[in-house]
């Protein structure tokens, strides 16, 4: 099939960018949506042109990498996929598909479709861990946990960190990957000594990173490739809430003596 | 006082506020509804409604006492809501400054995109309203309560009579359909209510308040224009 691509070209991060519109040939059904862009590229590098720069790594839908915006929805028009999972066969010969960065103030775009998404990152590093003691791994089944608790713990985990939820959100909000994130260590056993602590700071953080605020709209949910549900939001407002007298309470290192 | 200044600082917890503000704006529009449905048991008991809330709590509050004390408490709430309206849209507005070329709505819902300018449109006519009726600054045959009688029910008729009037609020009412359409299921997600139990009534919950309470205010326009309503 052949296709009308228009492109998103930025040379730098504070260099001003505009459309670009080129033609992919003979694009085989069977490509992925990455490979279509691989393929123009090679057409680009032997006319002597900047190839389009996306970012990509695992191409199989677990690194999260690979997030842009396809025809107005980030990672194309298939639900619970990631962009290299996209195939060339759900488009049609003589489509016009318009390609676009993740677009928010707390992703600046690096190159082309490549944006900056390490505010994800700090948000991390400022809540999204546990404390273990070091030494031997402890008996499997020692801590108890109820299979409903674990369930919702691992939907949270499918998160892959790669921003759709941002990119979908009209207030380019990250309240879905915060909610994973908070949600999935917050109904764990072993996340409960940060529980109250981590909601706070990773929100702070959040807001620090100048994502906007959640309205909830629900485009993120539409947009995620995972699946991860609105209903993690609920459950950070509602550990936020509690935070405000749960987090009043001394630590327990404190009332041991420690620190 | 601490907690709340703590909530206040971050962007969930200005939305927490807001759920409670809201809250409170719903459960007086829900009391306000009821009273005005009295407009159809006549003058007599409109206006003895509307002389209660005046001498209610007396002798232990004075004259309109309790009136002031409760319309102080709706201004903070409203005060609270708008101010942080206004903030966290600044921040939303601030997050994406470059807009997309193309982007499409996941889920529609003309609710939940209009919400900023529902909430704007009701400001407004809140303002209209207090000057119409309470005041009656903007209305030409307003006759002022006395300590011992009201005259809301010809101030009603006479206000809406006028179809220009009734429509303004026909139309205010609408912006309040939609924003509770959106604000009423916002309210339990940003409260956190989402157990496994009620979580699949959160949305029709939202669409019986919004209907009821939207019917309820535009039948008493509806009834003075088609004189069901009507001065003796």
């Amino acid at each position: 099939m052949n296709l009308t691509l228009h492109v998103w070209r930025q040379a730098g991060s504070s260099a001003p960018g505009r459309f670009e519109t080129y033609q992919a040939k003979d694009v085989s059904e069977h490509a992925s949506f990455l490979e279509m862009l691989d393929l123009v590229n090679e057409d680009l590098t032997r006319e002597g042109k900047e190839p389009i720069a996306f970012e990509h790594d695992c191409r199989e839908g677990i690194c999260g990498s690979c997030g842009m915006m396809i025809n107005g929805v980030p990672h194309g028009p298939n639900k619970m996929v990631a962009t290299c999972q996209l195939h060339m066969r759900f488009f049609h010969d003589g489509d016009v598909i318009w390609i676009e960065p993740f677009r928010a103030t707390a992703f600046p775009v690096v190159r082309d479709l490549v944006v900056d998404r390490s505010a994800l990152d700090r948000i991390m590093d400022a809540g999204g861990y546990i404390s273990v003691r070091t030494g031997s791994a402890p008996d499997a089944n020692a801590l108890p946990i109820r299979k409903h608790e674990s369930d919702l713990a691992m939907d949270a985990a499918q998160c892959i960190g790669c921003g759709a939820c941002v990119a979908a959100c009209p207030n380019a909000s990250a309240m879905l990957f915060t909610s994973a994130k908070v949600s999935h260590l917050g109904m764990l056993p072993q996340g409960q000594p940060e529980r109250w602590t981590r909601v706070v700071d990773m929100i702070a953080q959040h807001d620090l990173e100048g994502f906007g605020t959640c309205t909830n709209h629900g485009a993120c949910q539409e947009a995620c490739p995972k699946g991860i549900s609105v209903d993690f939001i609920a459950h950070l407002n509602r550990d936020l809430l509690k935070s405000s007298w749960k987090a009043a309470e001394p630590p327990a290192s404190a009332v041991a003596g420690g620190r | 006082m601490r907690r709340v200044v703590a909530l206040y600082r971050s962007s969930v917890g200005k939305k927490i506020l807001m759920a409670v503000t809201g809250f409170i704006w719903i459960g007086f529009l829900a009391g306000h509804m009821l009273g005005n449905l009295k407009a159809f048991q006549g003058a007599g008991a409109f206006d003895t409604y509307a002389h209660h809330l005046r001498i209610l709590g007396e002798p232990i509050l004075p004259y309109k006492g309790f009136l002031w004390i409760f319309r102080a408490v709706m201004f903070l709430a409203l005060v609270i809501h708008v101010l942080l309206s206004w903030q966290t849209s600044r921040l939303s507005w601030a997050a994406r400054t470059t807009k997309y070329r193309r982007q499409e709505s996941l889920n529609f819902d003309f609710a939940s995109r209009w919400m900023r300018w529902t909430g704007v449109l009701i400001l407004v006519f809140l303002v209209y309203h207090i000057l119409n009726m309470t005041t009656g600054t903007l209305h030409a045959g307003f006759e002022a309560e006395t300590t011992t009688q009201s005259f809301a029910f010809h101030n009603l008729v006479t206000g809406l009579g006028n179809p220009w009037v009734a429509a303004i609020y026909i139309v205010a009412m609408v912006a309040i359909l939609f924003h509770l359409w959106h604000g009423v299921w916002s309210l339990f997600q940003t409260l956190g209510a989402s157990h496994p139990k009620y979580v699949g009534w959160r949305r029709p919950i939202a669409v019986v308040v919004s209907i009821v309470i939207f019917f309820g205010f535009v039948s008493i326009p509806m009834a003075i224009l088609t004189r069901i309503v009507h001065l003796q």
